[in-house]
């Protein structure tokens, strides 16, 4: 009984001690992503609230937090107000399967890779109620947009996953992540190259992030499935699409770039001398890394037209992808070293 | 066949992406010209032409001989000008108000003062928290012409030798 409590009660710790800095980042993600994108642009970006603007997003949340929600008349209110909800949680509930060194989850569940897969595409149910619920033409473009978008480029994701899994023998993200030891060479992006390239492509898509923000698309139906949401119902989209951004971002650490190990494993002298760093300041550097990519990207690319997204996803990527597992099954059953052994 | 393939793999390599890239991590960390305004402002010229004011002579006799050339000149009609005989019999101006609302800021009213009272400053940031505030009575100019003298002088001797 009392053990069951404390289990419970320390479960609950961790969860904190996952969801709090998680929802920091996305607040400083937010900031990030203004100031690359105006350094790119040649600007400085929001640089005036605090020493180089850094309570810029704190400033946003309260602005946020303050305004008036305003509820359409003709809106199925219900929805309208649980579409943001049914958005966010997936995103916060992914991570309970992410290992942020080695030991350091949540959940250590077996079938997490497939947690993973079923979880991301609930989050697309929470643009698309949203996009009905508004009653509105905009919202309603922007979420059947979304919805063909996410559903198609989930086969890419899924394929390019199914990939990972089939190299690391493993459905269990450590297992996956320690399965690619021994130096930056044995991680997986080497052997999975094009897929590492479909996957990161299908999380852009996934995530709704330019050059695949058709369902937003500021510039052709407004802002797309959140148009009329004010207040804390936006800031709860704004919230989930970034929060998803992270973990697309922690997902291509983890399953091709080795997670938590360290880059200089294997070689010689550095390999000792960075010896002391811990795992998790590794995983969190090559988040950080793709969530620049992320930025970079967004900064580089027009958006795509809405033809050429479908063309691009299932033309393409999904072909891509099944040639590889294709390759990668024959590499399996011929056991190529020195990652199919 | 050969430019074929090297198309085939430029595509899946996604080149041209990464060319875009390389330029936009170029401008990345290029040097940023953004003027950040209110620490720094960009140079005015002397014949920058802001909020009017009315300047006096060093002995703090207004210079202003209700001639009304300005009032004539101005293309906007923004200039409304009232004169009487002072006690000391000069011709003095008893009202000299500029609609600021209708004011285009074009510097004729400057232009064609014969003694250089009516003048342009280099003022640019006002605001008015007040109807009517937009009307810039006789003591108001007076007032910003007391204010900002050395400046206003200074920008005229700049000029001067251009003129």
């Amino acid at each position: 009984m009392w053990n069951d409590l404390l289990t419970l009660i320390w479960i609950i710790i961790k969860i904190v001690l996952v969801i709090v800095p998680l929802l920091v980042a996305v607040a400083y993600l937010t900031y990030a992503e203004r100031r690359v994108i105006g350094f790119i642009q040649g600007r400085f970006g929001p640089n005036r609230v605090g020493i180089w603007g850094l309570g810029q997003p704190i400033a946003d949340a309260v602005k946020l937090f303050l305004k008036e929600p305003i509820y359409p008349a003709r809106s199925s209110l219900l929805l309208f107000l649980l579409a943001p909800i049914l958005s966010m949680a997936p995103a916060l509930v992914v991570w309970a399967v992410i290992p942020f060194a080695e030991g350091w989850v949540v959940a250590n569940i077996n079938a997490g890779l497939l947690y993973i897969l079923a979880m991301t595409s609930l989050g697309v149910y929470g643009i698309l109620i949203a996009g009905w619920a508004s009653n509105s033409k905009y919202a309603f473009f922007g979420a059947m947009r979304s919805a063909a978008q996410v559903v198609s480029y989930e086969i890419a994701m899924g394929f390019a996953l199914i990939a990972v899994l089939m190299t690391a023998g493993s459905t269990n993200l450590q297992d996956i992540v320690l399965h690619q030891q021994g130096g930056v060479l044995h991680w997986y992006w080497l052997p999975l190259f094009p897929v590492f390239v479909v996957y990161w492509i299908s999380g852009m898509a996934e995530t709704n992030r330019l050059p695949f923000d058709m369902a937003e698309g500021e510039s052709e139906i407004v802002a797309g499935f959140h148009v009329e949401y004010s207040s804390m119902g936006f800031a709860m989209f704004f919230l989930a699409e970034y929060a998803n951004m992270i973990l697309i971002s922690a997902l291509a650490a983890l399953f091709f770039f080795g997670g938590w190990l360290s880059p200089f494993e294997g070689i010689p002298l550095l390999g000792s001398l960075f010896g002391w760093v811990p795992g998790v300041v590794w995983f969190l550097a090559k988040v950080f890394f793709f969530l620049l990519l992320f930025i970079w990207i967004r900064g580089t690319l027009p958006r795509y037209r809405y033809d050429q997204i479908m063309q691009l996803g299932w033309k393409i990527l999904i072909p891509v992808t099944i040639v590889w597992i294709i390759l990668i099954g024959l590499a399996i059953e011929f056991r190529m070293p020195p990652w199919f052994v | 066949m050969m430019n074929k393939l090297k198309h085939f793999f430029k595509k899946f390599l996604l080149w041209e992406i990464l060319v875009g890239l390389k330029l936009t991590g170029r401008y990345m960390f290029k040097r940023k010209v953004t003027i950040l305004f209110p620490e720094e402002k960009t140079p005015l010229s002397p014949r920058f032409r802001g909020l009017h004011a009315l300047r006096r002579y060093p002995n703090g006799e207004e210079r202003c001989i209700a001639c009304k050339l300005c009032e004539a000149v101005c293309p906007a009609l923004a200039i409304t000008i009232d004169a009487e005989p002072r006690e000391d019999g000069s011709r003095r101006t008893t009202r000299y108000e500029i609609d600021l609302f209708k004011c285009i800021f074009c510097g004729f009213c400057e232009e064609s003062c014969p003694v250089d009272s009516i003048v342009e400053t280099h003022l640019s940031h006002y605001h008015f928290e007040n109807r009517g505030e937009n009307i810039m009575t006789k003591p108001v100019l007076l007032a910003i012409g007391d204010k900002y003298e050395s400046e206003i002088a200074k920008a005229r001797e700049t000029d001067a030798p251009f003129r």
